[in-house]
């Protein structure tokens, strides 16, 4: 391997590597872990964070962050619920028009970063409030959906050897990260966010259209925002405007284990995929426990993550020595 | 012979501040066409409004006779006018090759085909005759290399007007060469080229006529015969060259005393070697030798900010095993970097503030200076350097660079150190400053004080020093002192075997 | 050339919306005396903008070092649990079993609170985390922390005493508003009667530039993260005084950001370098003003989020360069 990639390729290995041994310790010890019945799960109960996560890693690889996408998950569900409960809206209908919502917000948060060069960081917060106070606007109690269509949505599933099944929205979070491999590998698009994400004012005078390609990658973040929100819909068969509280940590958490520096540049939506397995293990580790509290799982994606960022520091260093000499 | 780009009456405005006004500038295919000025004379902004950074607020821009009125860089090279910048405008996390062809990838139905881009890069960078690896990221290369990286990437966009902003200012003499060379090679096939340098050497080895432009007005435009350098200079500054000659300082002696900082066989891995030499003081240590013979990386021995692996260095006679910038500050030694933006200035903050924080520090955070006395000094200090404008409320941020120096100069000038080492000190400010700075140099050397002083003029190395290291590829390989002082002298040390 | 100061577009919306109440909200202005403490909608604003206030204070130090500290609600929370545990003695809890220790709650919650601060200032200034990414960590696991302190639970308690700092008034003003108002002059003099505040500019405007004329980073760095986790900790007694309980869930929950936004609306750029505490004092009453505004007309409480979105936007594309650029357009056209 070339020494110079070394800061680009080594957090995703550290990554995949934890990844692994995290799943075969768990698997040794706790017996019933290691089946394919409890990965599916596992992907299952993350599909939504999953997808989040995916629109999230594009806008830290531009450097910036987006902490709208947490509240946007409530609104989408409650939406979502709403429109078919109350409105009577086909399925499938409701679901999408979050969508739209969804790359309408991400769209004005982008063109505020983008025009203005405000920091991404506050304007996202006033979509987070914006967010969150218009689903609870829309209503504050849970709306439970029952609908055939929407129905059958939540019970369809591919079956696979061993009791397992892939749900509708596994599926959907691995056609998201297929998709999100390829936009950031092989589009102009992707390269371009890169590119920002290590020198914006150099990517804007190599001719790159920075600003659309800003305003695009929010758009993303809210369309995949809105999408974790579906799946979390049909996932719970109900829409709660508080759905999704503090979600933008646990994504940011994911993207950050991943190997995504939040400085922007680097990172990958592969990586992302893997600290999601990273904190669905844990989290599934610590239920087969049974006697720990749900808490712990908070401490320690903590501490997984200060792990993380003291492996990053030393690869920062030895990539810097190598470039040095 | 009609020319290929064409800027009449062009004028741009910064707030109050008038940037070029009623500007014209005339670029022929197949000429490399040097853009001369001080700082503030317009060059940047007169080039930022051709490539489409900054429109102008006046004035029009003809393209092969057709008006053209640039939005963006975006469309100054859709238009064919690419540009080349001083500091690398690349992307360093991404490979050499996207750097190359980022835009426009050749695409597929899959999207990018890597296969047929790393095809593109490579030939796109056989024509400058490189060794680089495409695929490796453009942070694993030297600055150099970096920029060369950036006019192939330049070349690449059929471009008919090339803009070369500085582009010589981070390379040493071979890599110029080669350079030139391939300038040459590009105005022969037709190019038309800009060039802008603070090098005068450069502008007569290389360039076919020369643009004046001074206070964002044109002073003129003439072919290189028709301007010697004497001249050249004083349209530049606006004053009588002859003046200029009287800035040759007294002849200097050596000075006496015990040594202020030794160095002994200093060592940095990688970095520099062979280092021995002391200062005392009344002395100007020159460090003459070619960008990257290792003198930055001497300075920042002297200061503590890197450490070395071997030798030994003593303060005022002791040992010590390194130092740190703060013990360096307490011993009285300060460092004027040569990269002002990035080590030197607190850009929102006031000329009083930037003056005095230094000051402050040595005071102790605690103990605050009054404002009213703050207030006294950075007045007194600004007057003294003849700093522009006066208010020392004013951000730094918003000064020229030649008068951001004088600040960051004052800066040390407040605390009074005994050894002050200024690397490049006099780089990208316009001549009158330079000639205020040096001559305060010699004064405060008259007065006991001692510098270490870094340059790539060698005259000014040659005037101001009492004693030059020269440096050859990161060692120090010979002393001089006194009358043995010669550019010569220095020339030929720094080219020997 | 005079310049108004940074915060003075958040003034003209503070005063802005306090004279639409003079003219639509009955009463906003309407102060009274009762037992000798005064009561109405202008001293409960200052009451309410005391938990933002303190936050902001600490936070406007820590963005002008160029950092920013999003961990201040979770160690409200774990300062809350520790001060209510000390008091309560809740059983299932580390702190089960041992004497009520009312005199101490305080005390010792303060300085866990530091001590959670000097841990991302530490992580931020030896091992040069990013700002966001150390204090992240906090975030994430501090709430975890305390309830793992409060093992789950709502801790409750009854202590007259230390409900009294949150409760009581002195001189008619409330008790918290004293201590604002304390915090304000300890932080003002602190940074400006010192030269603190010229190094933490100088700190976050140019980092190297610094280290090169000698300010220690580190130093500043970690004082400012110390200072912010205290406030945070003088802040999460405040609210666990108030509903004499520690939420190890929601005490706190989202104030990081609102104290951000006090910060930023109040002039101090996100970027670093040049702050104003005044600015931020004004940006917190200028969020709290608007929450209080929307209540006392009768507006659902969830609208305020929506507001504050607009606030934010509002002020930042005001103070956007940017921004302004089109008016100025505009005007000369």
């Amino acid at each position: 391997m070339n020494r110079a990639n070394l800061k680009e390729k080594l957090p995703i290995l550290v990554t995949a590597g934890v990844l692994l041994v995290m799943t075969l310790a768990a698997g040794l010890h706790f017996p019933n872990f290691l089946t394919l019945r409890v990965l599916t799960n596992l992907l299952a109960d993350n599909a939504f964070l999953g997808v989040v996560a995916v629109g999230l890693t594009f806008v830290i690889l531009t450097g910036g962050i987006d902490l709208s996408v947490g509240s946007m998950v409530g609104l989408s569900s409650i939406m979502a619920a709403k429109l078919v409960s109350a409105a009577h809206w086909h399925p499938l209908l409701a679901l999408a028009a979050p969508l739209l919502a969804g790359a309408l917000l991400g769209a004005g948060q982008g063109y505020l970063v983008a025009r203005f060069s405000l920091p991404p960081f506050l304007v996202t917060l006033a979509g987070l409030f914006l967010c969150r106070g218009l689903a609870l606007r829309i209503s504050q109690e849970s709306v439970q959906i029952d609908h055939p269509f929407f129905n059958a949505l939540t019970g369809w599933s591919v079956s696979l050897p061993g009791k397992a099944s892939l749900s509708a929205t596994s599926v959907t979070f691995l056609l998201v990260v297929a998709v999100g491999i390829w936009v950031a590998r092989q589009t102009t698009f992707g390269r371009s966010i890169y590119a920002i994400g290590g020198n914006a004012a150099s990517a804007r005078l190599m001719g790159l259209k920075v600003s659309r390609t800003l305003i695009w990658t929010y758009v993303l973040s809210g369309f995949c925002a809105a999408l974790g929100g579906a799946l979390f819909t049909i996932y719970t068969s109900s829409g709660n405007a508080i759905s999704g509280t503090g979600l933008e940590l646990d994504a940011i958490a994911a993207v950050v284990i991943g190997g995504t520096l939040l400085s922007g540049g680097y990172g990958s939506v592969l990586g992302t995929m893997l600290g999601i397995g990273i904190l669905g293990v844990v989290q599934t580790a610590i239920t087969f426990q049974g006697t720990l509290s749900s808490w712990w799982t908070r401490i320690v994606i903590g501490a997984l993550l200060l792990a993380f960022m003291l492996v990053q520091k030393v690869i920062e260093t030895a990539a810097r020595s190598t470039t040095a000499s | 012979m009609t020319p290929i780009l064409e800027l009449s009456g062009i004028g741009k405005r910064f707030l109050s501040v008038t940037a070029l006004d009623n500007v014209d500038f005339d670029l022929r295919a197949g000429e490399i066409h040097a853009l001369m000025g001080e700082n503030g004379a317009g060059k940047s902004t007169l080039i930022k409004t051709m490539t489409g950074v900054y429109p102008p607020d006046a004035g029009t821009i003809r393209m092969e006779g057709a008006a053209i009125l640039p939005r963006s860089p975006d469309e100054a090279v859709r238009h064919g006018i690419s540009t080349v910048y001083q500091e690398v405008n690349l992307v360093p996390n991404l490979s050499v090759m996207e750097n190359l062809l980022l835009g426009r990838m050749p695409k597929g139905p899959f999207g990018i085909k890597w296969g047929a881009a790393r095809e593109r890069a490579d030939r796109a960078i056989a024509r400058l005759d490189l060794k680089v690896d495409v695929r490796a990221p453009l942070s694993s290369l030297s600055i150099a290399m970096q920029q060369m990286v950036a006019i192939v990437r330049a070349l690449d966009v059929s471009a008919k007007v090339l803009i070369l902003d500085e582009p010589t200012s981070s390379l040493d003499a071979s890599e110029v060469d080669s350079l030139f060379a391939v300038i040459r090679r590009l105005r022969d096939e037709g190019l038309a080229i800009v060039f802008v340098t603070h090098f005068l050497d450069q502008v007569y080895a290389i360039s076919d006529r020369i643009t004046v432009l001074r206070n964002g007005l044109k002073v003129g435009t003439w072919t290189v015969a028709e301007l010697p350098r004497l001249e050249l200079v004083s349209q530049m500054i606006g004053r009588d060259a002859s003046s200029l000659d009287r800035s040759a300082l007294t002849v200097l002696s050596s000075a006496q005393g015990q040594p202020i900082i030794g160095a002994e066989n200093l060592r940095r891995r990688n970095s520099v070697a062979n280092l021995t030499f002391d200062i005392r003081p009344g002395e100007v240590l020159g460090l003459a030798g070619l960008l990257g013979s290792g003198r930055t990386e001497t300075v920042r021995l002297l200061f503590g900010i890197d450490g070395p692996d071997s030798g030994t260095l003593s303060l005022d006679g002791r040992r010590i095993s390194r130092l740190r910038p703060r013990e360096a500050i307490r011993h009285g030694i300060g460092y004027l970097s040569e990269d002002r933006k990035r080590e030197g200035l607190f850009p929102e903050l006031s000329i009083r503030e930037n003056m005095l924080v230094l000051h402050q520090v040595k005071h102790g955070w605690y103990r605050r200076v009054s404002k009213a006395q703050q207030k006294a000094m950075a007045k007194e200090l600004a007057e003294r350097l003849r700093v522009q404008p006066p208010d020392v409320e004013r951000p730094i941020q918003y000064l020229s660079g030649g008068n951001q120096q004088k600040v960051l100069l004052a800066r040390w000038l407040a605390v009074e150190p005994r050894l002050l080492l200024l690397d490049e000190p006099t780089r990208g400010i316009d001549v009158g400053a330079k000639f205020e700075i040096m001559s305060l140099v010699e004064s405060l050397r008259q007065a006991g004080r001692s510098f270490v002083f870094v340059s790539s003029e060698l005259p000014e190395v040659v005037r101001s020093s009492t004693k030059v290291v020269v440096m050859r590829d990161r060692k120090a390989v010979g002393t001089l002192e006194g009358d043995a002082i010669s550019e010569e002298r220095i020339v030929r040390e720094i080219a020997a075997p | 050339m005079s310049r108004l100061p940074t915060w003075a577009w958040a003034a003209m919306v503070l005063i802005g919306l306090l004279l639409f109440n003079l003219f639509l909200t009955p009463g906003f202005f309407h102060v009274e005396v009762r037992d000798g403490h005064l009561y109405g909608s202008l001293i409960d604003v200052l009451n309410r903008a005391v938990p933002v206030g303190l936050l902001s204070l600490g936070m406007t130090l820590v963005i002008a070092t160029g950092g920013v500290d999003l961990s201040v609600g979770a160690i409200m929370a774990i300062a809350g649990t520790v001060a209510a545990e000390l008091i309560a003695r809740p059983t299932g809890t580390p702190f089960e079993g041992g004497k009520s220790a009312p005199g101490l709650a305080a005390p010792m919650a303060l300085l866990t609170a530091l001590g959670c601060g000097l841990f991302n200032g530490l992580l931020i200034a030896t091992l040069n985390f990013q700002p966001i990414v150390a204090t992240l960590l906090l975030m994430v696991a501090g709430r975890g922390v305390a309830q793992l302190l409060a093992n789950g639970q709502i801790v409750t308690f009854s202590e007259p005493a230390f409900a009294s700092l949150a409760r009581g008034a002195t001189f008619g003003l409330p008790n918290p508003v004293w201590m604002l108002l304390g915090a304000f002059v300890v932080f003002s003099l602190l940074t400006r009667a010192t030269a603190l505040g010229l190094f933490v500019e100088a700190t976050g405007s140019n980092p190297v530039a610094a280290r090169y004329v000698g300010i220690d980073a580190r130093a500043v760095k970690i004082i400012a993260y110390a200072l912010s986790g205290l406030c945070a900790g003088l802040a999460g007694l405040v609210i666990a005084a108030d509903i004499q309980a520690a939420d190890a869930n929601n005490a706190g929950l989202y104030l990081e950001l609102d104290a951000i936004l006090a910060v930023s609306v109040g002039g101090t750029a996100l970027a670093g370098g040049r702050f104003s505490l005044v600015g931020s004092m004004v940006g917190a009453l200028l969020m709290q003003t608007l929450t209080t505004t929307i209540l006392t007309r009768g507006v659902s409480p969830e609208t305020t989020l929506v507001l504050k979105a607009a606030v934010v936007v509002v002020v930042c594309l005001l103070q956007a360069p940017s921004f302004r650029e089109i008016f100025r357009r505009r005007v000369r056209a």
